[in-house]
């Protein structure tokens, strides 16, 4: 016969002192643990986002980010024009990219960050579908304009509408803000990929984006691409190309963060075990009329066990509510595989919910189970002359 | 002193309780040492800068070359002592992950402006004979196993191509905080390749590391420095050795900042569990209390039990943590390889360490002192 689970319940009302600091512990720890995994879920999104499944990518060789890669006219003109490429009004979707870095100074600190430029082609806006000009215009081809993603808009002071910005020997008047729908994007500047090569001295680009008539073609010209003797490129998705560029960034803060989240762990199981061990021994005489009225072991430790899992779950609640806060702060840091900067926001998910409800219902399980089998293997007459 | 005693044996009272609560303080301070040390060693690069060293960088960007030109141009201006080049060039020593830090460097110029990069006579001489010669840090060669004499292949990314090295020296840190998990190599060699194999980015030179006579002048020097390449297709940025490597900290602001905030989440953690067990404690005792106070004992007597029981589990815990910090920071190190190539537990680190323990040990008594000072003793003997 099961114990009521009101009983359990009402253990912890009785103490609320008690309940309430070991609930608050474990919400701590569930709140480092969700936070990380929405900081990394947050980058993923945002890099993930900025790659479309049927666009390629064709940079130089083992160059891996776009920055060190180096594709000349010819080649690039050879990639442009592959059959598998789509057509739109007799010309094929390709845009060839020139991506340099600049320091602009953020607002407020002044500290000069790392910022990326990217040339384009008109193809290029075409290729990415969820870039959209919020305010201002487009810059025109073939003049020294720019426009700046969202992010580089909040955070630098000389990249608002109407500001010059001076970089590679010349003025670029900033003509627009786009929204590209919180993907990597967003952290960049854009230019015509003609001027910028002339105004930085570059004799090739840096890339070569172009979008699959057929998604399915992909592997075909990638093998035709990378088997041919003229060139010495790789070829990826577009997707896959900007996902692997949040590798390095990704693996460090979810490494940490789990590593960090299971050490905290053990002081809010220590917790846990505290709170339920003291539980325990101010019921035994409890413990022995519950016997005594005809419950059985399994019972007493389920009961107990349940008192700790609950414990757990208050605390898992309180910490995902606080962790759901922090979708509203915007981060923005280094990124190590592309050497600039990057902005993006902690994102909550189910599965970010459903696995710290598992974390918490672990640290319940493991704090509360030695208490519970003190509780179940007390025998009835100990327990009854205690009380 | 007899008092302190009581509050002692207090302490042993639930030996089990007692244990638990340290186990989870010992964690609490180790974690929060550990991460103090991670934060420091993000810091590392700049807190052993020199200052009598001055970097000098493409204004546009540090991916931007400068002429090999602005070697002669930049030994010229008044102030300045000795200048060395330098690439950076990242190449991949047969994974991706084992990342560490490769320059060309101009040798005979930049090794006697890194004073605290200590080369035996010998391997030196040999570096500087042989063309495709490296020299690289004590920590870099134990962590991959280089031997003077190894060859190491690169994979280069910026300059295409693999590239083979031939470990010459070994050099070692004249101070603990020195970086030794470097690799270095000639510029010649770099340069007299990429000058073969494509053609217009030959000479280019990624930074200049510049030695001044007096660091009271740098800002001057640096100025002067900029001022001769204004207007040029290359203008610089001259700036200090310690505010270049600052510059790398601050764009990941972000990750050291999360780190030390939760560095003290984790305090927080402990604190509500320690303050859990002292309540606990508190209430169990309060006919105690009731008892003493009714023998005439002052509530102070009452207050110094339990901040005396609570400190002294803080103290146990605090001194556990602190003692483990040092293995398991070094353990942590060895794991990491040349990913922190400084990893040191700093004084401040355990200061810091001390003062949050003794704080929560401090907090985690207050209320259950006030409650049992307070009681009244005809309720405080009921309860028995």
């Amino acid at each position: 016969m099961a114990i009521p689970l009101r009983y359990s319940v009402r253990n912890l009302r009785t103490r609320k002192v008690t309940t309430l600091l070991t609930a608050a512990g474990m919400a701590l720890v569930v709140f480092v643990f969700a936070a990380v995994l929405m900081l990394d879920a947050g980058l993923r999104a945002a890099l993930v986002a900025t790659g479309q499944y049927d666009n390629i990518i064709v940079t130089r060789r083992a160059a891996g980010t776009e920055i060190q890669s180096i594709v000349d006219r010819e080649q690039a003109a050879i990639v442009g024009s592959q059959p598998e490429i789509a057509m739109t009004g007799g010309a094929r979707l390709v845009s060839r990219e020139v991506v340099v870095l600049i320091a602009l100074p953020k607002r407020g600190t002044g500290v000069p960050t790392n910022v990326g430029i990217r040339g384009v082609e008109p193809a290029g806006i075409a290729l990415r579908p969820q870039v959209r000009v919020t305010a201002g215009r487009m810059f025109k081809p073939g003049a020294a304009e720019v426009m700046v993603g969202k992010s580089i808009a909040e955070r630098f002071d000389d990249a608002r509408i109407g500001a010059t910005l001076r970089f590679g020997g010349r003025s670029w008047v900033v003509v627009g803000t786009y929204d590209a729908g919180g993907s990597g994007f967003d952290s960049e500047i854009w230019a015509d990929s003609d001027q910028l090569m002339q105004s930085f001295r570059r004799q090739a680009f840096s890339s070569v984006v172009a979008r699959l008539a057929d998604p399915g073609s992909y592997e075909a010209l990638k093998a035709g691409l990378e088997g041919d003797p003229r060139l010495t490129l790789d070829v990826k998705r577009e997707k896959e190309f900007y996902e692997e560029q949040s590798r390095t960034l990704s693996n460090f803060i979810r490494y940490l963060g789990v590593t960090l989240s299971v050490i905290f762990s053990i002081g809010a199981m220590v917790g846990a075990m505290i709170t339920m061990y003291t539980s325990v021994a101010n019921r035994t005489g409890e413990i022995g009329t519950l016997r005594a009225l005809g419950f059985g072991r399994r019972s007493i430790l389920a009961a107990f066990l349940f008192e700790a899992v609950l414990l757990a779950l208050i605390g898992c609640a309180a910490g995902l509510a606080l962790a759901s806060v922090m979708q509203l702060v915007q981060v923005s840091t280094l990124n190590w595989d592309s050497f600039s900067e990057i902005s993006f926001r902690f994102t909550m998910t189910p599965n970010i919910v459903a696995q710290a409800v598992l974390f918490a219902l672990a640290m319940g399980v493991v704090g509360g189970l030695l208490p519970a089998l003190r509780a179940a293997r007390l025998k009835i007459v100990d327990a009854l002359r205690s009380a | 002193m007899y008092w302190l005693k009581l509050a002692f044996r207090n302490a042993l009272r639930h030996r089990l309780r007692t244990a638990l609560t340290v186990l989870g303080l010992v964690v609490a301070i180790l974690s929060f040492g550990l991460l103090q040390t991670i934060v420091d060693a993000w810091y590392a690069g700049a807190n052993n800068a020199s200052p009598n060293r001055l970097v000098t960088r493409n204004a546009v960007s540090l991916t931007f070359p400068m002429p090999l030109a602005y070697r002669e141009k930049i030994r010229a201006v008044p102030g300045v002592r000795a200048v060395g080049a330098a690439n950076w060039f990242g190449g991949i020593y047969v994974d991706k992950k084992n990342f560490f830090p490769q320059f060309a460097v101009d040798a005979p110029a930049y090794f006697p402006m890194y004073r605290e990069y200590v080369i035996d006579d010998e391997e030196w001489r040999a570096f500087m004979r042989d063309r495709k010669g490296a020299v690289v840090g004590r920590k870099l060669a134990q962590t991959y196993g280089f031997r003077v004499g190894d060859t190491v292949p690169l994979q280069g990314t910026i300059f295409p191509g693999v590239w083979q090295f031939n470990v010459r020296a070994i050099y070692d840190g004249a101070q603990p905080g020195t970086d030794t998990s470097q690799f270095f190599f000639h510029w010649d060699y770099l340069n007299e390749t990429v000058n073969k194999r494509f053609r217009h980015r030959a000479n280019q030179v990624g930074v200049f590391v510049v030695e001044i006579d007096n660091p009271d002048r740098a800002a001057e020097v640096s100025g002067a420095i900029d001022a001769t390449f204004r207007n040029s297709l290359a203008e610089t940025l001259t700036e200090t050795e310690r505010s270049f490597q600052i510059g790398f900290v601050k764009q990941t602001e972000a990750i050291v900042i999360a780190i030390r905030v939760v560095s003290f989440v984790v305090i927080f953690i402990i604190l509500a569990v320690m303050a859990n067990t002292m309540a606990m404690t508190a209430r169990e005792r309060i006919g105690e209390y009731a008892t003493l106070k009714a023998l005439g004992f002052g509530p102070g007597v009452v207050a110094i039990l339990i901040f005396g029981e609570s400190l002294a589990i803080a103290a146990a815990g605090c001194s556990i943590g602190v003692a483990l910090t040092f293995p398991v920071g070094d353990w942590f190190a060895a794991r990491m390889g040349t990913l922190f190539p400084v990893f040191k537990v700093s004084v401040e680190t355990v200061a810091l360490q001390v003062v949050c323990a003794l704080a929560v040990g401090i907090i985690a008594a207050l209320f259950p002192a006030r409650r049992a000072t307070g009681v009244r003793i005809v309720d405080g003997l009921r309860t028995i």
